[in-house]
């Protein structure tokens, strides 16, 4: 439930900002794309046809849900699938809102700033509540999947991820159109909130189409000794994408890790980046970021720390490859310093594929074009060393597939 | 392929000169390893010694101006270096470049010609089974990168094989274990008739000769071998009188 004054505010909020542009990634038409409900409803996630369900694995969906603890399918603007095999809720977040208070967390860490947001609020919008109650560690996997099934759709998101005090989950979120689908619109808010000791490790696998637009807009709040993990992978072509998460290591002590791997391929528009806002005492963040702009790609690569806090230390690593004359690579590191006695640090650097290596491989065999392809899988690749074995063994076998076809 | 001819010609180099850029490096370069034969290539630094294996191995940087390389019969001067790599012709490196984010195991996996279960013993003979997931070549120590050489010229198993330095900021003790290695794969520890392989070392000052069973020596001076012979023989020789004696023999020739 929302009180009337927050339902009242969102509202006029959104009114204001319904056809204002973001500042960053083109501009999109909204009109061209329509708000869908879909009426199906599944019992489990093989209910699917084939090729939605090879769609799914593609980006490390287990359809058989055996090594998962739980699993969430929205198509469109709805959720047609939830399951929990654990301690851990999962309801849409229709139901969330008419079983919670959640004025302190709804359109909380996310504002209403520009056209997309506004659409999420005042359309019809689907989404998930996920809530790990207090103590409750689930080490196995919770997926999440998001599928655009129709033509020029216009999929709207807003979800709520809540780690409880002590609690720990990793969720693997998979992001796709149906096989027929060529074209369409994602919006996502998403606003993580991680109490204090809890931990929150999240794994996102973008597979959209080349006529598709990605708007994802995700605030992340972290108290006292509070870990998130982010992991982000794009490596298969799209219209646009553009986003840049924010979050807040609030807490004393908390940490946060941001890893996004991004090949930018044929015509995509993709401008990523993530901020840090470090005002905890000895909060930590990382940051680091790997793009590679292929064909006539446009990657952006921008980063962001905040230094607000004491004794707080952050360093951001952007390392981008650049492989053909026609693309634009451009990495933005921003360090932002507000007080004395911290640590801000990071490294840029923008190349092509070193000839070195190229010629190493192909003198044990390898042609130049698998040469090529394994020195960009190795570039991509990403560091799982902070996440559990099981989650970095999923993590592994999905990047594994979704390199698989370079 | 199955080469049984015993004193069959391996790799046969012919007035080969090479410049890189635009600087003549190798001049009228003659050479001949039989298949068995294990040859060792001296030089002082800057002799051209390099230039010649990356020649070989067919590195696009280096030219050849004049003449031809043959392996097994076959004209190999214009051969794309991953074509000669599949005919047969391997490179230990001295400076491999690190290839970050590609396991040493997944490298070994995609070049490999042998068991998966052999090249596990090569790396516990080589004290190395702990490298084989971390990033190729990164951040290895020299001892290391010899030792990931070596284990990927094993997986590669290639007919001809040159090493470039293979002794180079090696440990003296691990100097012993890397010849006897080297010394396998190269088919010295089988009777003459069982050889099949050759080789190609180059050293600067032979210590790990002493654990090879090699067959020629040449050294390559100013871009020209300038002289041949018994390996024991030209060694000695360089560390009785250095270099200059060679030049010296390769101007009265001339």
């Amino acid at each position: 439930m929302l009180s009337k004054e927050k339902i009242e505010k969102i509202r006029r909020t959104a009114e204001k900002y319904r056809d204002v542009p973001a500042p960053h990634g083109e501009d999109i038409d909204l009109s061209k794309y329509k708000i869908e409900e879909s009426r199906i409803e599944i019992d489990s996630l093989e209910d699917l046809n084939e090729e939605e369900r090879a769609k799914l694995e593609n980006i490390g969906i287990d359809t058989k849900e055996k090594d998962v603890s739980g699993s969430y399918l929205q198509i469109n603007n709805d959720v047609v699938y939830t399951r929990t095999k654990s301690k851990v809720e999962v309801i849409p977040i229709s139901e969330a809102l008419k079983k919670y208070d959640l004025d302190d967390y709804f359109w909380n860490i996310v504002e209403i700033r520009d056209k997309y947001t506004a659409r999420v609020a005042l359309e019809r919008t689907g989404g998930f509540f996920i809530r790990v109650p207090k103590g409750v560690k689930e080490t196995m996997p919770l997926q999440t999947c998001l599928l655009i099934g129709k033509e020029n759709a216009s999929q709207n998101v807003h979800n709520i991820v809540i780690v409880e005090e002590g609690a720990e989950l990793n969720i693997i979120t998979g992001c796709a159109t149906s096989p027929h689908v060529k074209s369409g619109l994602h919006v996502a808010v998403s606003e993580f909130y991680i109490k204090k000791d809890g931990k929150l490790t999240y794994t996102m696998i973008h597979d959209w189409g080349e006529n598709v637009h990605v708007r994802p807009r995700t605030g992340v709040y972290i108290e006292d000794n509070g870990v998130f993990i982010n992991n982000y992978v794009v490596i298969t072509p799209v219209k646009s994408i553009q986003s840049y998460p924010t979050v807040y290591c609030a807490g004393e002590n908390s940490k946060a890790t941001l890893q996004t791997v991004v090949y930018g391929r044929n015509e995509s528009k993709i401008d990523l980046g993530s901020k840090v806002v470090l005002s905890g005492k000895g909060s930590r963040a990382d940051i680091i970021s790997r793009s590679i702009a292929d064909d006539n790609s446009e990657v952006v690569a921008r980063g962001r720390l905040v230094g607000e806090g004491e004794d707080i230390k952050g360093h951001l690593e952007c390392k981008g490859l650049i492989i053909s004359d026609s693309a634009r690579l451009y990495a933005v590191p921003e360090l932002d310093a507000r007080r004395s006695n911290i640590d801000l640090s990071h490294e840029a650097a923008v190349g092509k594929i070193a000839e070195e290596q190229l010629i190493y491989l192909m003198s044990r065999g390898l042609t130049e074009d698998e040469a090529v392809s394994l020195i960009i899988k190795g570039f991509l690749s990403m560091d799982l060393s902070g996440l559990p074995p099981t989650l970095a063994k999923a993590v592994e076998r999905i990047m594994d597939m979704t390199l698989e076809g370079l | 392929m199955k080469y049984k001819i015993i004193g069959g010609i391996m790799l046969s180099i012919e007035n080969l000169s090479v410049k890189v850029e635009d600087k003549i490096i190798l001049k009228d370069i003659n050479l001949n390893i039989n298949i068995g034969e294990v040859h060792v290539l001296f030089g002082p630094n800057g002799a051209g010694k390099s230039t010649l294996i990356n020649t070989i191995i067919g590195n696009p940087k280096y030219k050849v101006v004049e003449g031809g390389i043959y392996f097994k019969g076959r004209d190999i001067t214009d051969m794309s270096i991953y074509e000669r790599a599949k005919l047969g012709i391997g490179l230990a490196y001295q400076n491999p470049p690190g290839v970050p984010g590609v396991k040493l195991r997944d490298l070994l996996k995609i070049i490999s010609k042998v068991k998966w279960e052999e090249i596990e013993r090569m790396a516990e003979i080589l004290n190395f089974k702990d490298f084989l997931d971390r990033d190729t070549n990164v951040g290895f120590s020299g001892g290391e990168v010899k030792r990931s050489e070596i284990l990927q010229i094993f997986a590669q198993n290639p007919d001809f094989i040159m090493f470039d330095e293979p002794d180079s900021g090696v440990d003296v003790e691990k100097v012993k274990l890397l010849g006897r290695i080297i010394n396998h794969l190269l088919d010295k520890d089988k009777k003459p008739a069982d050889r099949k392989k050759s080789g190609l070392i180059i050293t600067h000052m032979g210590h790990i000769l002493k654990f090879i069973n090699v067959d020629r020596a040449h050294v390559l001076y100013n871009g020209v071998i300038a002289c041949s012979g018994g390996p024991e023989e030209i060694l000695n020789t360089i560390i009785k009188y250095g270099y200059e004696r060679c030049i010296a023999c390769y101007q009265k020739r001339k």
